[in-house]
């Protein structure tokens, strides 16, 4: 099969999307001629237009309060939060308006609506274009989050993000971008809320998403050689959550690592771990359960600290020993 | 010619100088791989760097954007440790943590680079609130994009500071494109400046190129401010020679815009201004502006020279 970028992953959607139905269309900062800070939607206007790829003036709030309007009333965005830090400004917008609207009218509306973030450390950005703000809107109700790590399940996650009757946070990693994996040309939908098994193993689960799947698999094949078995498990949606996929590789393993590159505390992670300690799959731990997340630090910009402020495959290969060796 | 401006021109046009070549460095670093991160360049926008700065007094403040480079020039900052601090090193502004964007110099009253669009304008309105009610008499000078302009923390923060009547100048660099956003085709007015008639202030327009203008202008507001009669918002027409930051084709302009605006450059022009004027002959601006390349090269060498900061640093300065 053809491989592909992450990057063309999601333009593709995008432009299957838009292609099929009218409803939908892009709304973002530099999404035009300049085709995105990522590139992500380069060649979009020369195809839609203007009208459809709409660049918008640097107003966060005021984008994703349109967005909210016109998903209210028929139309299916997809808006582009050109680094996901910005998030912050559009919070309003999002927590107080996108998530609650369908709830308080009673359910006499809905915000069918994408908002698509590209977040992550590694390109020396620092401490204000390189944060993992997931954590935040996963603890919201009436938000969705999506996490996707392949090329393969960006571009069925964002369409059915773009299907889904409410609104869709759309996490993407800028180190991710380049990545490639095999993609079917034809469009095709992977249901948000199902995890994926992105490597089978026997002796311990990691629970990992976005970039640190890559890294969960490296460690993986680190591991092997120590003859460790490795089961690398990506929930790929954090809300709703595939409670079911982590509880049954905890059963099969007896170990968890749960490894994401958010600030450890009060990360996603946490809740991960409070679903398996919680459910009957506490009762075939072997170990305690292992946490590896970002640093409490914001982002710095140079690439040696960078990269000791998130965790690493080292890192991951590190807690597993010490996990098998104690167990 | 002011004689204020007489007495400090040397000064003046070797900082211009200073900042070009700092910016063109780091252009020049960047394609060789030896910064990493991003940087956005202001070459082409020295006149509002320098002659904004050039009005205040050392106690006096400023806020400053992504594209801060010149306000820290213009601030008095010294370029090795601006330098060093790009190149990720411990003797860095930011101990190597902030890099490009993040740049402040608090000792010298330059709160810092933003790298969020907007995020420096309420900051400035806070300081401004400080010298109102602590007696201190500091301005505040606020730099901003055209962009900028467009986030709603730019219209609250005018709002509130015009209300509280705070000693702060808003001072716009409308060089034309935030991003690859024209102003054309992101506001549906002419002038950023009348965007104070909202707010009640003052507006100006000026030649954001012509920094004997961009002098007069900024003094003026700074004066109004220290007598305690409020906010001025300025708009500074100028142009960014470069692209947005380091990947940029800059396919959202013409090659012939851009060479429209060079020829205005705003260092040459102040260079005319001087030998017309007798204050300085072609050899002192050549002295000048040799100087400023040597202490470019100066701060390349310090910043290699200078150590990476120790892993053990990474969790300080989180709190105080
Ligand atoms: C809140 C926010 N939105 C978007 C960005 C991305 N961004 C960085 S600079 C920039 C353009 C800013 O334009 P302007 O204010 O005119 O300043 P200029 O770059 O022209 O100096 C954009 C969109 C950002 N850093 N922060």
């Amino acid at each position: 099969m053809r491989q592909m970028t992450y990057q063309e992953a999601v333009r593709e959607a995008m432009s299957q999307l838009m292609r099929e139905d009218e409803r939908v269309f892009l709304m973002g900062e530099d999404i035009g001629i300049y085709g995105g800070a990522f590139g992500v939607s380069r060649g979009m206007i020369e195809e839609f237009g203007p009208e459809r790829i709409r660049n918008t003036p640097i107003s966060e709030a005021a984008i994703t309060g349109a967005a909210v309007g016109a998903a209210l009333t028929g139309m299916r965005p997809i808006m582009e939060l050109q680094f996901s830090d910005f998030v912050t400004i559009a919070m309003d917008q999002l927590v107080n308006q996108a998530a609650k609207l369908r709830y308080m009218y009673g359910g006499k509306a809905s915000v069918p609506m994408v908002v698509r973030a590209p977040g992550g450390s590694g390109t020396g950005a620092a401490a204000q274009h390189s944060q993992s703000l997931e954590a935040w809107l996963a603890h919201v109700p009436g938000l969705k989050v999506v996490q996707p790590a392949t090329a393969y399940d960006a571009k069925g996650l964002l369409r059915a993000a773009v299907e889904d009757n409410n609104p869709v946070i759309f996490y993407e990693h800028k180190l991710l971008y380049g990545t490639k994996s095999e993609v079917p040309e034809e469009p095709y939908t992977i249901p948000i809320g199902k995890g994926d098994i992105k490597r089978a193993g026997r002796d311990v689960t990691v629970v990992a998403t976005s970039i640190m799947v890559h890294k969960a698999l490296h460690a993986a094949e680190v591991l092997e050689k120590d003859g460790i078995s490795v089961e690398v498990v990506d929930p790929r949606t954090l809300v709703p959550l595939d409670t079911e996929l982590i509880l049954n590789s905890v059963k099969k393993t007896s170990r968890v690592v749960v490894v994401y590159e958010a600030v450890k505390r009060g990360g996603y992670g946490a809740e991960i771990v409070s679903t398996i300690v919680e459910s009957d799959a506490f009762d075939y731990l072997d170990a305690p359960v292992v946490r590896l997340g970002g640093k409490e630090i914001p982002i710095p910009q140079n690439p040696e600290l960078e990269k000791h402020a998130v965790p690493q495959v080292d890192d991951i290969v590190t807690a597993i020993r010490k996990m098998m060796r104690k167990a | 010619m002011p004689d204020s401006v007489s007495a400090a021109a040397d000064e003046l046009y070797y900082r211009m100088w200073l900042v070009r070549y700092f910016d063109e460095k780091v252009d020049e670093m960047f394609a060789k791989g030896m910064i990493h991160g991003t940087t956005h360049l202001c070459v082409g926008q020295e006149a509002t760097a320098i002659g904004g700065c050039a009005v205040l007094r050392d106690e006096d403040k400023i806020t400053s954007t992504h594209r801060g480079h010149g306000h820290c020039i213009g601030k008095g900052a010294d370029v090795n440790r601006m330098m060093a601090e790009l190149m990720g090193r411990a003797t860095g502004y930011c101990k190597g943590k902030g890099g490009s964007m993040h740049i402040a110099d608090v000792e010298r009253g330059n709160l810092g680079a933003n790298g969020i669009v907007g995020g420096g304008i309420p900051l400035a309105v806070g300081a401004a609130l400080t010298s109102k009610m602590m007696k201190q008499n500091y301005v505040v000078l606020c730099y901003f994009g055209d962009g900028a302009s467009n986030e709603g923390s730019f219209h609250e923060a005018v709002n509130l500071a015009s209300i509280w009547s705070l000693p702060v100048v808003f001072l716009c660099e409308n060089n034309q494109y935030g991003m690859s956003g024209s102003v054309k085709e992101m506001m549906h007015i002419e002038h950023i400046a009348d965007r104070a008639a909202a707010y009640g202030i003052p507006g100006v327009v000026a030649d954001g190129n012509d920094l004997l203008e961009v002098i007069r202008v900024t003094d003026e507001a700074v004066a109004r401010a220290r007598r305690g009669d409020g906010p001025t918002l300025i708009e500074a027409k100028t142009y960014r020679w470069k692209g947005h930051s380091k990947s940029d084709g800059r396919k959202y302009r013409t090659r012939e815009e851009e060479a429209e605006w060079k020829a205005k450059d705003p260092i040459l022009r102040f260079g005319s201004t001087l030998l017309a004027s007798g204050a300085c002959t072609q050899d002192d601006l050549d002295r000048l502006q040799q100087r400023a390349r040597a202490d470019i090269e100066a701060a390349v060498q310090f910043a290699l020279d200078s150590p990476m900061p120790d892993i053990a640093t990474l969790e300080e300065d989180v709190f105080a």
